[in-house]
């Protein structure tokens, strides 16, 4: 019987952990700084709106970890002693281990903007963050979000719950620009600007200005505008927090470096999740990989290695989701924000501007590559299935209504999107 | 490091209060109650009919310019900002106080209702008499503490309707439903009933009969009266006595197949009407944990063998001392109904028995044994009704289920339990057909591939207390004989989950799932 500890309870670490229960005998600790429990990170939001209790997200009860034999421990690891096997405790305390698993996580970018470490400036990952930000947001006027990405649009919506003014400053032209096309793009600014968001394009965050108090009072941008606000989010991506590795012998770049079996460079040590950084990514995308679901995944694969399974991560067909206000996103395989050369394009857009489905398909052999929908929620199998298979679009036109996920007695656009991508296509060919 | 023993957001600035348009929608509201409990301390109001509208009709108005004060200004989406911040929705102060409000109402309605002013040997007074004008045009009868709760009742799924359609005004499948909810309540349980009272005269009688109110939740409707007065009226009644058969052995299990339970229970129940309309603000406070999962089931099917054995005691009973009246003998009726639960439990160990827990089968068996022995005593001891009295039963059932647990608590403490308390933990109708559902019906919650991110808004606003995150995260679709299919799980999810469906498939393949994250093809298990 192996000790195996894990070093983070995201869905990275706690999904490696199930899975090594699944399949072992393994004594594991799953060790966090955090929390005492697992929660939801994309369910914060949440509770900051009021939609749920802390209790609410955390996806099991906590007699789980019990029942289940994960022990679970709070305390952060300053170090980590890699040849030695042993990790350390702020508190002083030690832990040996036979097999680490580093899943630790991220941290929100700063890039060195000048009051980045004001009061009242911050970004949004942790639960820490969470706090921060209930007590930032306090007799707060007009909040200004930097960074038009995900988080970004969450902490809007956040904020906005709270009759909190929002300035929300996206260095391109559209919102999200370098993941979604152009259309896509637009669509989705439309609705933020739809709920009072002051959206402002291709501005950049020069200065945070603070008061007499060291507290922010303002900020400024590149284009020389000065914008009065109480409080500051920092939401241009995260990366990966792994300083702590820095003085171990773990090969290190912007994360911890994994091979495909996620193995660091050090024997029984691996990582997973939004740490590890591959040296290739198996599948060609990029090599950090920042999304709940892969995390998942890579828990998964880990567990197997781990329990003398050597499996490497093999993620299929590229899927993610999110929700901007309203507007519920889905994409399956791959969407660039420029299309490549070999790509047609099928887009249709709803009356009201709140639906869009986008149809890739490869020009010269017409197999289905990708998909990106807003507004109308899709079969992840069968896109899956489509995308796995190289479906010709014809064949994917053909049976559209298969991926039809949509509650029951909604509108049925398929038919109009049918007929009008049809047309699309006869007009190309 | 943090330590978190509380919500941390109840710290400052969150939105909790209520704007100014709401805030005058309460006055409004409250100078209707302030009517009818007026009336209530025999306040004598000249033009009783007038006040009357002019309470119901404040109370509805109130209702309705409240949800204009919430959702008006707001565009289509879910509505649940606040929620665990305001006290109403969170069993804070106002929670406590509606809580203990809504249960003195009841507890003086069941069982004091001389306090609200009935008298049944002269004119009524108190606020039962404000309602006679509208009963006397209904029915043609004065008001009976019922006409007065099946009033309001009626008002409140029709005004708080109003409100959940506009919160849920994105969602087509919540406005049809809603729809059909005060349709049914309206119709069936309000406005026919009424009218079939006018039918009566001295020589002809039907009971009061809301048609959609099935047996076992309907549980007196076999009663010797009923049946007494269904066979006295001739042709119509007797059609009536043979719906209410055809209703729980028929019509049930076939629409149940199609469609699972919700059919029943938040499409037309009145139970679950309320529970939908005005319960919805309560839908968060079930307990989701496995613990209550485990009350639930033992609670709920006891129940379905309390109302089993004291129907047949009931019916028994008479058929047995008044057998000359019926048809039916007391010994081909007690044989029918051991035939029939004979059959259920062999059809259910024939073909799912290996989707029984260890507890269903121990408490499947242990009860129908129970069953079976107490009709063979009685069976062959003759009179002797079980080691009960028939009318022991059927009064303690009255009271303990029909009153107190439907009612004062499955009501009353909408605010503490949540809005479903009753349906999830004693009502013996929802047990039965949840049987069927998860057993042998197409109904199902699928899962949408990995797309779950384990937020846990299903599981918060499941008002059964289904923890519908533990079945979405693992990909596998949620078949559980307590949903009511009211799909707000659906609805809540931010990255579009779940979707209630009646599939082709009602066999194993309903009830599998991947063991491994879908779209992971690196990882195989041989699990299943």
């Amino acid at each position: 019987m192996k000790h195996i500890a894990i070093i983070g309870n995201g869905i990275s670490g706690v999904t490696a952990a199930r899975h090594i229960r699944k399949l072992s005998d393994h004594k594991i600790t799953i060790i966090s700084a955090e929390t005492e429990h697992f929660f939801s990170r994309t369910a914060l939001m949440y509770v900051y709106m009021g939609h749920m209790k802390y209790e609410n997200i955390k996806p099991y009860e906590d007699h789980f970890w019990i029942k289940n034999r994960i022990d679970l421990k709070m305390g952060y690891v300053p170090k980590v002693d890699a040849e030695g096997k042993k990790l350390h405790f702020q508190s002083g305390e030690e832990m040996p281990f036979d097999v680490l698993v580093i899943a630790c996580g991220s941290k929100p970018n700063k890039f060195g903007w000048k009051g980045q470490d004001l009061e009242g400036v911050q970004g949004l990952y942790s639960w820490q963050d969470l706090e921060l930000m209930e007590k930032n947001s306090v007799n707060c006027e007009r909040a200004v979000i930097v960074g038009g990405g995900l988080i970004g649009i969450e902490m809007a919506e956040m904020l906005l719950s709270r009759s909190i003014k929002v300035t929300f400053l996206v260095r391109e032209s559209r919102f999200w620009g370098n993941v979604l096309p152009k259309e896509e793009g637009e669509l989705v600014s439309k609705h933020i600007k739809s709920h009072q968001v002051d959206l402002r394009f291709e501005t950049e965050l020069d200065e945070i200005l603070p008061d007499e108090n060291g507290r922010v009072k303002a900020i400024r941008t590149k284009n020389g505008d000065k914008i009065s606000c109480q409080f500051v989010g920092l939401t241009a991506g995260v990366g990966p927090k792994v300083d702590f590795l820095k003085s171990s012998s773990i090969a290190l770049n912007r994360g911890v470096l994994v091979n495909e079996f996620l193995e660091t460079n050090i024997p029984n040590i691996y990582s997973i999740g939004d740490c590890a950084e591959f040296h290739e990514h198996p599948t060609g995308r990029r090599n950090l990989e920042q999304v709940w679901y892969t995390g998942k995944m890579m828990g998964e694969t880990v567990a197997q290695t781990i329990c003398n399974n050597k499996t490497a991560y093999q993620p299929g067909v590229w899927f993610n989701s999110a929700k901007f206000f309203d507007i519920e996103y889905q994409t399956y395989g791959w969407v660039w924000a420029e299309p490549k050369e070999n790509e047609a394009i099928l887009y249709w857009e709803h009356a009201n501007g709140k639906k869009c489905l986008k149809l890739i398909y490869n020009k010269t052999d017409s197999s289905f590559l990708a998909a990106n929908v807003f507004g109308i929620r899709l079969r992840h199998k069968v896109l899956d299935y489509w995308i796995k298979n190289e479906t010709k679009i014809e064949e994917v036109l053909k049976n559209l209504e298969d991926a039809n996920f949509e509650p029951e007695f909604y509108e049925n656009n398929f038919p109009e999107i049918k007929k009008h991508f049809q047309s699309q296509i006869t007009q190309t060919a | 490091m943090t330590k978190i023993d509380k919500d941390i957001a109840l710290v400052s600035g969150p939105p909790k209060d209520i704007n100014n348009t709401q805030k005058i929608a309460t006055l409004i509201g409250m100078s209707g109650l302030l009517i009818l409990v007026l009336a209530a301390f025999n306040v004598n109001f000249p033009h009783i009919g007038i006040w009357l509208a002019i309470a119901l009709g404040s109370i509805a108005a109130s209702i309705i310019l409240y949800s204009k004060g919430a959702y008006g200004n707001k565009q289509e989406g879910i509505k649940n900002d606040g929620v665990w911040f305001k006290s109403i929705s969170s069993r804070g102060f106002w929670g406590w106080i509606a809580g203990i409000a809504m249960t003195g109402f009841y507890i003086v309605l069941y069982f004091f209702p001389a306090l609200l002013g009935l008298n049944t040997e002269r004119e009524n007074g108190g606020v039962i008499a404000l309602f006679d004008p509208l009963s006397k045009a209904l029915s043609g009868n004065a008001a009976s503490q019922w006409f007065v709760y099946g009033t309001l009742y009626t008002v409140a799924i029709l005004a708080f309707g109003i409100k959940f359609m506009w919160k849920y005004r994105n969602n087509r499948y919540e406005r049809l439903r809603t729809f059909s909810v005060m349709f049914f309540q309206t119709g069936f349980a309000f406005i026919i009933p009424e009218l079939i009272a006018r039918l009566n005269s001295d020589s002809f009688s039907l009971p009061y009969y809301d048609l959609k109110n099935v047996w076992p939740l309907n549980y007196y409707n076999f009663e010797q009266y009923r049946v007494d007065e269904m066979i006295n009226a001739g042709n119509i009644g007797l059609a009536m006595l043979i719906f209410g058969v055809l209703s729980i052995l028929v019509i049930t299990p076939i629409l149940t197949y199609k469609y699972g339970k919700r059919w029943y229970c938040s499409w037309v129940c009145g139970c679950g009407g309320l529970a939908e309309t005005a319960g919805d603000p309560f839908r968060q406070l079930s307990d989701k944990s496995t613990w209550a999962w485990k009350m639930e089931r033992w609670m709920v099917h006891s129940v379905v063998v309390f109302v089993v054995i004291m129907t047949t005691a009931v019916i028994s009973t008479y058929l047995g001392y008044d057998s000359e009246k019926y048809w039916l003998t007391k010994g081909a009726f007690l044989i029918g109904v051991v035939a029939i639960l004979t059959l259920l439990i062999g059809l259910l160990f024939a073909f799912r028995r290996d989707e029984l827990k260890k507890d269903a089968k121990i408490g499947a068996i242990g009860y129908f044994a129970i069953i079976l022995t107490m009709i063979g005593i009685h069976y062959s001891t003759g009179n002797s009704i079980f080691m009960f009295e028939a009318e022991t039963l059927r009064s303690t059932y009255g009271f303990l289920i029909g009153s107190v647990f439907s009612g004062v608590i499955g009501t009353g403490f909408y605010p503490i339990l949540g809005n479903r308390a009753w349906c999830r933990f004693g009502c013996p109708m929802a047990a039965i057909m949840g049987m069927q559902q998860r057993f042998f019906s197409k109904f199902r919650i699928t899962t949408n591939g990995s797309q779950c991110i384990s937020c846990g808004n299903c599981s918060t606003y499941c008002e059964m207390g289904i923890d519908v995150k533990a079945y979405a995260q693992k990909g596998q679709n949620i078949v559980r004989s307590s949903c009511v299919g009211c799909g707000v799980c659906s609805a809540v999810c931010p990255r579009g989950v779940l979707k209630l469906e009646n599939g082709e498939d009602v066999g194993d393949s309903r009830y599998d799932s991947d063991p491994i994250t879908f779209g992971n093809d690196g990882v195989f298990l041989n699990v299943k």
